[in-house]
């Protein structure tokens, strides 16, 4: 009996490792934390209007500036007497949805830029060249700023304006990817078997470059959020009465001395959300592509 | 040699002439000046006679050259809340930024460097761990946050600084530290990997096994080839210098460029937006090609590389 | 019979530039080359490295714009660079590279690359595209288990083999080898070769085969052109080429070819630098390395003419040499 189930043991070496265990010996511990993190805050923003409890501009007059642990607001209330938990799930979709919009369109523009620059050379390359060496001195911050200045805020220009950032990252990659497969790599072999460009940079050209890329998102993903919250922070990005996660910290400040609370909550999720998306980029590099960075 | 740094000139003056295009595009875009400048309620005679005397009615490319002459003589146009030039009102604004960003400046390099260096030597050390914990706050915390927290436990709970303002030396001291801590951590990890970097190539083992004393080896191979990555992200504070204290100077309320920009783009202040946004457009592009100059100075295979 | 492709003086020049200010050098990497390949056939084209066999080859399918000449495929004009007509010829001919590894997708499965150029030019429905593909395995020596395989999980033969496959998969008239098994363990190169061959007859393609390796070519070729910095200096049937060969270049590379049994006693040495195309001598680009070189050959260019039926050679000491060995 004992020799029978001997031989089942080495038919199948690892036979109780489970799925949890599984994981746990490939993920470290704080990437672990970064991506039960993240995946919260996207199922709060997705799952916003079911978890509020109130109505982000219901006010509750009688409950003004309650501390956290007050029963009914549990992060206590702003000086309007509004929920800062309701306002917090609202801020973190309002928040997320923008640098997530952003980050898209910024990779979409940026590799689309690249491409066009590796497939065109010549006079396309330079003015891509132009449009990078503008955006490195222009500070983004202040690009945004001088935009909004004269076109004013809506929803729909910062997400625009957000898309942006850190697009010549994405162009610079695409575009030294695509050259070195078209110089004599498999691109090149493609063309020579009388496929169409389209054909050469979408199925072959990108699925190779895709990793790369992605892993440039996780870099850009974060830098967003805080460039979005800054934005807010100073009035000038999400305005009210819609809310996002720098805008609270912006209007809590006024409130600093007396309810830190409506400050430091939205101050902190971005501060973890940021830090989840590094270590969980970094990670993800290390795993995807060695060659970056 | 010179065929590079004419390159890079060439690169330089292509840049700025993009920045002044992409002002003058968007000042344009955003509606008539005329109206802008004088508001709904003005009778059309007067709007003519407006458009005439800065010669809104001629075609766009003279519109256009006749934008980039007056930049050229210094007339960045009349700040409409003031109703002073917005070149002075800028430039008036200049030592208050200084005055922070130069020292917040100066602490990065004095303690991010040698202190990322020292971690490179000394890994695990309790420098090195401070070095990669600083970082990782200077790339999460944004500087309104660490500002508020700042004022938080030193203004409001202890009472040590003052909250905002501008007066003493004591009202420079949280916002210098708000702006150098995330940075003195970057600088710290940047100058931290390019040495580990550099001290495993094999020229350093080269060096070494040579019999050159260690301390020749560090300061004559390893730190000037380091220089290089760090050279670049220096090149980025120094051009940051006026551009960097938008959200510090709004936090503290300091009377300082980036505070200016605040209130012009929430009051819509055209001519000024544009002054600042030329201004600091100009100090980029000026240090990116100290920058570049810079690494064609400490590399010679850059130098070779770019000419052909 | 009707060559299938004729090249008429093929020109390319590339331009080298010391700076961006500096004024461009000229290359000239294929200098007024003329030659035809009649369906069937098999052209070697043997040189050293920097003689501009690959850029011809390149110019021969078209991948590479002529600068000055023309080519004709079954006497039509080659339509130009990434058109749509360009596109569809690629159905007809086809080209076989160096380094298998960069020549396919890493991230697509064999059994898919084979069967792109179908997907490409529309050839056949998913099943005869199916059935085709492992016709074109088997063809190849591939096991039909390989076909769900990526291609760094194959060895260099069987990645080479692969590209053979694909190259094959519209049925070209036209084959181009750049060096096909150079980069194979010489284990391996025969095996390859022989498959070519055997492929090449079987399918009645006319190949253009590239190499620097004059064993691989005497194997496989049926004639061969010997080319030294963008010209060709010699050109005959692979018999005469390999056993009685005229230009003094022609000489030293068969001298030096290693025969079984025989001693390297006879061989000449090439002396001198290699060639460099950008600093092309005067004359007859050999003269600084050529054992008969006379004031003449440094002033002026041989051309390249006719020696004996079916055979030419570009040299002025050549009439001297054939009446030396009369």
């Amino acid at each position: 009996m004992s020799s029978v189930n001997l031989a089942d043991r080495q038919l199948s070496p690892r036979p109780a490792l489970g799925f949890i265990s599984r994981i746990r010996r490939q993920v470290p511990v704080s990437v672990g934390l970064g991506i039960v993190w993240l995946a919260a805050m996207v199922l709060i923003a997705i799952l916003a209007d079911w978890l509020r409890p109130y109505g982000i501009t219901a006010m509750d007059l009688t409950s003004r500036l309650a501390p956290p642990g007050t029963p009914g607001h549990w992060l206590g209330t702003d000086e309007l007497g509004r929920d800062v938990l309701s306002r917090l799930i609202q801020s973190i979709r309002v928040s997320l949805v923008i640098a997530f919009g952003a980050t898209i369109i910024s990779a979409v523009f940026g590799t689309a830029l690249g491409f066009a620059a590796a497939q065109f050379r010549g006079i396309v390359e330079h003015l891509v060249l132009v449009l990078a060496d503008f955006q490195a001195a222009l500070p983004f911050l202040i690009m945004s700023l001088a935009v909004l200045a004269f076109f004013g805020s809506s929803m729909m220009l910062l997400v625009c304006l957000m898309g942006f950032y850190g697009w010549e990252r994405y162009a610079r990659i695409a575009r030294g990817l695509a050259i070195s497969a078209g110089a004599q790599g498999y691109a090149a072999s493609v063309v020579q078997l009388g496929a169409t460009p389209a054909r050469v940079y979408f199925r072959h050209i990108l699925p190779n470059v895709a990793s790369t890329l992605i892993v440039s998102m996780t870099l850009t993903f974060p830098e967003i959020i805080l460039m979005e919250s800054g934005l807010s922070f100073l009035g000038l990005g999400v305005q009210p009465p819609q809310t996002s996660l720098g805008n609270m910290v912006g209007f809590g400040r006024e409130y600093l001395t007396n309810a830190p609370w409506i400050m430091l909550a939205p101050a902190a999720v971005i501060m973890l959300t940021t830090l989840a998306i590094s270590l969980v980029g970094d990670w993800l590099r290390d795993k995807l592509d060695p060659t970056i960075r | 040699m010179v065929q590079f740094v004419l390159t890079r000139l060439l690169r330089a003056v292509i840049t700025i002439a993009a920045v002044v295009t992409f002002a003058f595009v968007v000042l344009r875009m955003s509606g008539d000046p005329a109206q802008v400048m004088l508001g709904p309620d003005v009778p059309q005679e007067s709007v003519d006679a407006f458009r005439r005397a800065w010669g809104l009615d001629q075609p766009l490319w003279i519109q256009y050259l006749a934008y980039i002459k007056s930049i050229f003589t210094g007339d960045f146009g009349v700040s409409m809340r003031d109703k002073a030039p917005a070149i002075d009102l800028v430039l008036e604004r200049v030592p208050a930024t200084l005055q922070l960003t130069l020292p917040a400046l100066l602490l990065k390099l004095l303690i991010g460097i040698p202190a990322g260096v020292y971690a490179a030597f000394h890994r695990q050390s309790v420098t090195d761990r401070s070095v990669i914990l600083l970082s990782i706050l200077g790339f999460t915390i944004p500087s309104f946050v660490l500002g508020l927290i700042l004022v938080l436990v030193f203004a409001v709970t202890l009472g040590m600084l003052p909250s905002g303002g501008q007066g003493t030396w004591a009202h420079t001291v949280l916002p210098i530290l708000t702006m150098s801590i995330g940075g003195i951590g970057i600088l710290a990890r940047f100058s931290r990997s390019a040495m580990i970097e550099v001290m495993g190539q094999p020229f350093i083992r080269t060096a070494s096994a040579k019999g050159l004393k260690w301390r020749d080896v560090v300061w004559g191979h390893a730190l000037p080839n380091a220089a290089i990555p760090i050279v670049t992200i220096v090149g980025f504070m120094v051009g940051s210098l006026i551009a960097g204290a938008v959200v510090v100077e709004s936090i503290f309320s300091w009377p300082g460029i980036g505070r200016l920009l605040v209130v012009s783009v929430t009051n819509r202040d055209l001519a000024v937006v544009q002054c600042i946004l030329l201004i600091i457009a100009a100090a980029m592009v000026i240090s990116n090609l100290a920058v570049d100059l810079l690494y064609g100075w400490l590399d010679p295979r850059l130098r070779s590389r770019a000419a052909h | 019979m009707k060559p299938l492709i004729e090249a008429r003086n093929l020109v390319r020049i590339y331009e080298m530039r010391k700076g961006p200010f500096s004024r461009p050098q000229p290359v000239r990497a294929v200098d007024d080359i003329s030659l035809s390949v009649v369906p069937g056939e098999t052209l070697g084209i043997v040189g050293e490295s920097g003689s501009g066999k690959s850029t011809l080859g390149r110019m021969l399918l078209g991948i590479d714009a002529a600068q000055g000449g023309e080519i004709l495929f079954e006497g039509r004009r080659m339509p130009p660079l990434r058109s749509p007509e360009w596109r569809a010829l690629r159905a007809r001919m086809q080209l076989v590279y160096q380094d298998p590894l960069a020549a396919l997708d890493r991230r697509l499965t064999i059994a898919a690359q084979i069967g792109e150029p179908l997907d490409i030019h529309q050839i056949g429905s998913t099943e005869e595209r199916t059935a085709r593909i492992r016709e074109l395995m088997d063809a190849v020596g591939l096991r039909p288990d390989q076909a769900g395989r990526y291609p760094h999980e194959l060895s260099g033969g069987q990645r080479q083999r692969a590209v053979i496959a694909r190259a094959l998969a519209t049925q070209p008239s036209l084959l181009v080898c750049d060096e096909p098994v150079s980069a194979l363990d010489v284990s391996i190169q025969a095996q390859v070769v022989n498959m070519l061959r055997d492929l090449q007859e079987q399918n009645g393609i006319a190949m253009v085969f590239i190499s620097h390796d004059l064993k691989v070519v005497r194997n496989i070729a049926d004639r061969v052109a010997v080319m030294y910095l963008g010209k060709i200096v010699e050109e005959g049937s692979s018999d005469t080429i390999f056993h009685s060969p005229r230009h003094p270049y022609t000489q030293a590379l068969v001298s030096s070819m290693p025969v079984p049994g025989k001693r390297l006693e006879s061989r000449v040495i090439l002396q001198g630098e290699p060639p460099n195309p950008a600093a092309r001598p005067s004359g007859c680009a050999f003269h600084p390395r050529c054992p008969l070189a006379t004031d003449l050959c440094r002033s002026k260019t041989p051309p390249l003419q006719q020696i004996d039926a079916g055979r030419t050679a570009a040299c002025h000491a050549v009439a001297s040499h054939a009446a030396l060995a009369a």
